[in-house]
């Protein structure tokens, strides 16, 4: 059922029905709804029966690749393995039925989850306090910098407007500033592919509310200058907020807190193993050191001096509110579950495990494409293309886009292409700790096999995928006229 | 010990280290100041086998007690088939990125189309994104979206019949984003029109944001609001219960610009508030400002039709400091919940969930008046949501019905509390609250005579 092409709604049929409800004995309906208060009509929904709605589904999964199918080394993602257990007690019936908002004393094996994720997520980063409420990465971003500016606020010092991002950084950075009301300053990283510290220097003054990180940066390098930046930024009275979209590399090794970063995120839809779902839901929850903990967005869960209890609290002097309720709990659970499968043995070695596969598939392709920056890398690193990529003739050149749609070919996820913006064919490559040495091997001997296919028929790269459920998409089409619903 | 996920055999990591050229795996980390590099125990259990993982969360969940809920304010207990687990547990859907190869993703990208297509029916507008954290972000985002559509423009008015952790959640955003935020007070239950119009005149609002069905669960009239507020050249914001909208008045027809809201109505179980899923809906005109991933439709290289993300030129990714938001992951997993649980339900179904939500809900209404112990409150029309004057005090009325393993009586200040039904209650259920509320009057009366007695 490769290729599967029907759309839910061409499955309908009037009068169809999948769903299956008591009978209705309540004397009064929604028909009672006063008539300048009801809709017109019925919503136009498929009618489709459940036998129906499952093959449709079905057949449609069949035309995606997630990490259960196959290799998956997507830059800044950490495709990582999913773990089913995580599942299993994400979905425990004991915590799916329970309402937000019900009493404490009803929830405290919830908020015992969340507290002690909590305080795990505090000694793995070296950060005293974490709020898990935020949703996504870089709605951790934008709460990591509402403390920040809720920091300096606090103290009096309103002309703190400023953020500096490194030009490497993620997309999420300058956006999360902006929507936070910062002004947004790049700084450049020098060729070795580290922020440069004579250009940050000069932009350090009273009006530079902090610093946004990533460590290693984008280039899957480590900064090695972090001392130097920590103390200049410090001293200039700034806060230094870490970007954990990269904390793969170091889980269990180096610790945020120990490099001096005051504010961070993580994404445990990276890191801690959560599925990512095609897009979401994810979590990114946010670590302070303890001057900032005051500042944490409400709620936070405490624990009542008098009975120990764990409660809900609200905090008037923190941030504010950024979320409904506490985050997007059922994946909290699953990073909770992570955690203790992995134990103290083994986050240990998860983050070395990741920077061992980087490491070994780089050396392994270097000689067929461009390491911009010849270095120790961490959990990725990023080519600039492939060496011999017959540059300049327009009828042969192969670009990373090429490269990347071949790899589909051979039953491989692309990785993340076109990112970091330092390179022109930047190829952002992260295998992750969870992939034997065979697969790794796999994809290396794909990779090889694909440069070399780049010279002997480049037709082949350019007009590629040819196995995929759909091929090349136009999406100057789709842009400039947008079809967006059926 | 060998551990599950990680499959290196030491030979493996010998090869590995070898073709590095390094020695051991110490060397990996030879970038890091050698006093960065932890070396304690981290304060984390030791390694569980799936066994003692499962007994754990045996023991957490005895710490939770299990509720009949009668209460939404934001989540409400809807059933939720079991074909909607069945499809979302699919690893190729659960385990798979934001689909930004298309050719591999396209069963990603058409049920987020699917989904584009189902809300933007519901809510009557023309377009939808693919989703939103929750709620009360995707009214956060509707509300900078609305001062970045009218340009120059930076305050916005929220009605005070909003959800509270809405009202809350918005004025965060808009502190740090520099939007000043007028709530707007309300009138028998109802936001306030004249008020309304009244701020409207100072000629710098950009947006105004008021629910389809308000907290005390009124269904407010929202007649003359889009006259009112386009003559104002700002944008009407209607808050929705997107399963409501199945029978209620919906924002296109209201002459919304844009609809924002929370789908956990639709097939989302209450998870202990999250992951839930916003949406965002808009006029056609303002398809360009929208927030988050769009997905459209296209040809391949063959002419064959396929999906792909869309106008990324409004995204973080392209566009940095200038994106129309932050947003890059979603809760794109949570939409194919809603996709699949509304292809169930269908037109009919979702009629059907709504008239036995309203039944129940009026079924209750009026045997809670029955007893003589509450007073109405506003008397205007409500779905399966409504609040009701307590003669009870409110702290002992909550505990009588936890004591029955009811969730219910749900504070909404003063001796105002909020009840909901939705379809998944019995009568059983309903006729226990009233039993509950019964008999906590009695235990008082006795309180009472007993006090006086002494």
């Amino acid at each position: 059922m490769k290729y599967y092409d029907k759309l839910i709604f061409e499955l309908s049929k009037e009068g169809r029905t999948g769903f299956s409800l008591p009978e209705n004995t309540w004397p009064e309906t929604a028909d009672n709804i006063p008539d300048g208060l009801k809709r017109s009509g019925y919503p136009d929904l498929p009618q489709v029966s459940e036998p129906d709605v499952v093959r449709h589904y079905v057949n449609l999964s069949n035309m995606n690749f997630g990490v259960d199918t196959g290799f998956y080394p997507l830059g800044s993602c950490t495709m990582k393995y999913n773990p089913k257990i995580n599942e299993e007690t994400a979905r425990h019936p004991g915590f799916a039925n329970l309402h937000p908002l019900q009493p404490d004393e009803t929830v405290q094996g919830a908020l015992q989850i969340y507290s002690e994720l909590s305080d795990w997520l505090c000694s793995l980063t070296g950060m005293a306090a974490f709020t898990l409420n935020p949703f996504a990465g870089a709605h951790g971003e934008l709460t990591g910098l509402m403390i920040m500016r809720s920091y300096h606020m606090s103290r009096g010092d309103f002309k703190r407007t400023r953020i500096i991002v490194p030009d490497s950084a993620h997309g999420t950075n300058p956006a999360s500033a902006a929507v936070c009301g910062l002004e947004v300053v790049q700084v450049r990283s020098t060729p070795q592919g580290v922020i440069d510290i004579d250009d940050l220097r000069p932009l350090l003054d009273d009006t530079v509310a902090g610093i946004m990180m990533t460590n290693p940066n984008t280039l899957g390098l480590f900064e090695t200058e972090i001392r130097e930046i920590e103390a200049s930024v410090h001293a200039a009275g700034g806060l230094l907020y870490y970007d954990g979209a990269n904390m793969n590399a170091l889980l269990g090794k180096v610790r945020p807190g120990d490099m001096g970063f005051d504010i961070m995120h993580l994404n445990l839809h990276k890191t801690f193993s959560t599925p990512h779902g095609g897009g979401g839901p994810g979590a990114g929850p946010v670590g302070v050191a303890a001057r900032l903990e005051h500042l944490l967005p409400s709620p936070v869960v405490g624990k009542s001096p008098e009975t120990g209890k764990l409660r809900t609290e609200t905090r008037t002097q923190g941030a504010g509110r950024i979320s409904g309720f506490m985050g997007n709990f059922g994946v909290l659970m699953k990073a909770y579950t992570y955690i203790l499968s992995l134990g103290n043995e083994n986050v240990r070695k998860t983050g070395p495990f990741s920077v061992l596969a980087a490491n070994y598939v780089k050396e392994s392709l270097k000689d067929r494409y461009k390491l911009p920056v010849e270095s120790l890398c961490k959990h990725e690193f990023v080519f600039d293309g492939l060496r011999e990529a017959n540059a300049g003739d327009p009828d042969r050149e192969v670009t990373t886009l090429d490269v990347a749609k071949r790899l589909l070919d051979y039953g491989f996820h692309a990785p993340t292409i076109y990112f970091p913006l330092l390179f022109h064919q930047s190829i952002m490559i992260e295998p992750t700790e969870t992939e034997s040495i065979e697969t790794l091997d796999a994809f290396i001997g794909a990779m090889r096999t694909i440069a070399d296919e780049a010279v002997s028929d480049p037709d082949l790269l350019r007009s590629a995928p040819h196995n995929t459920p759909v091929r090349r998409p136009d999406e100057t089409r789709a842009a400039t006229h947008p079809k967006l619903k059926y | 010990m060998g551990f599950a996920y990680f499959p290196h055999t030491d030979e493996d990591i010998r090869t590995m280290l070898g073709r590095i050229g390094l020695e051991s795996m110490d060397g990996l980390y030879s970038d890091v100041p050698e006093d960065m590099i932890f070396k304690g125990d981290f304060e984390i259990p030791d390694a569980m086998s799936e066994m003692e993982i499962r007994r754990r969360f045996s023991e957490l969940a005895a710490k939770n007690v299990g509720l009949s809920v009668f209460c939404g304010a934001g989540a409400y207990d809807h059933y939720s088939p079991s074909v909607v687990q069945a499809i979302v547990s699919r690893p190729e859907f659960l385990t798979s990125y934001t689909p930004y190869q298309a050719e591999v993703s396209q069963g990603t990208l058409r049920y987020i189309f699917e989904f584009q297509s189902m809300m933007a029916g519901l809510t009557g507008m023309d377009c939808s994104n693919a989703s939103m954290y929750d709620g009360p972000t995707s009214a956060a985002e509707s509300v900078m979206m609305s001062v970045n559509c009218t340009r120059k423009k930076s305050r916005v008015l929220l009605s005070g019949t909003l959800l509270p952790q809405v009202i809350e959640v918005v004025k965060t955003y808009c502190k740090f984003h520099g939007i000043t935020v007028t709530e707007i007070p309300y009138k028998d239950g109802c936001t306030d029109l004249e008020a309304v119009r009244t701020e409207l005149q100072a000629g710098d609002v950009a947006g105004v944001l008021v629910p389809g069905i308000n907290r005390f669960g009124i269904i407010e009239d929202l007649t003359g609001y889009a006259d009112a507020v386009h003559a104002a050249k700002a944008l009407l914001i209607v808050y929705s219960d997107p399963s409501a909208l199945a029978v209620i008045r919906t924002p296109g027809e209201w002459g919304a610009d844009i609809a924002c809201g929370d789908a956990q109505t639709l097939g989302i179980p209450l998870n202990f508030g999250g992951p839930y899923l916003g949406f965002l809906c808009c006029r056609q005109e303002f398809v360009r400002k929208l927030p988050g991933r769009i997905v459209g439709e296209t040809v391949d290289a063959d002419g064959k039709r396929c999906y792909v993300l869309t106008l990324q030129a409004r995204e973080q990714h392209i566009r940095r400091e200038k994106a129309t938001s932050n947003i890059c992951s979603n809760q794109s997993l949570m939409a194919l919940y809603v996709t699949v649980y509304l292809s169930l339900m269908g037109p009919q179904g979702m009629k059907k969930v709504n008239d036995l939500s309203y039944g129940g809900a009026h079924y209750l209404h009026a045997e809670l008046l029955k007893t003589g112990l509450f007073r109405e409150a506003f008397g205007k029309p409500f779905l399966k949501e409504f609040v009701l004057h307590s003669k009870l005090p409110v702290e002992r009325l909550q505990k009588a019905l936890l004591d029955v393993g009811i969730f219910g009586a749900l504070s909404c200040g003063g001796d105002l509390v909020s009840f909901c039904v939705t379809e998944n209650r019995t009568k059983e259920e309903i006729d226990r609250v009233v039993s509950a509320v019964i008999r906590c009057h009695i235990d008082r009366c006795r309180d009472i005579v007993n006090a006086n007695l002494k």
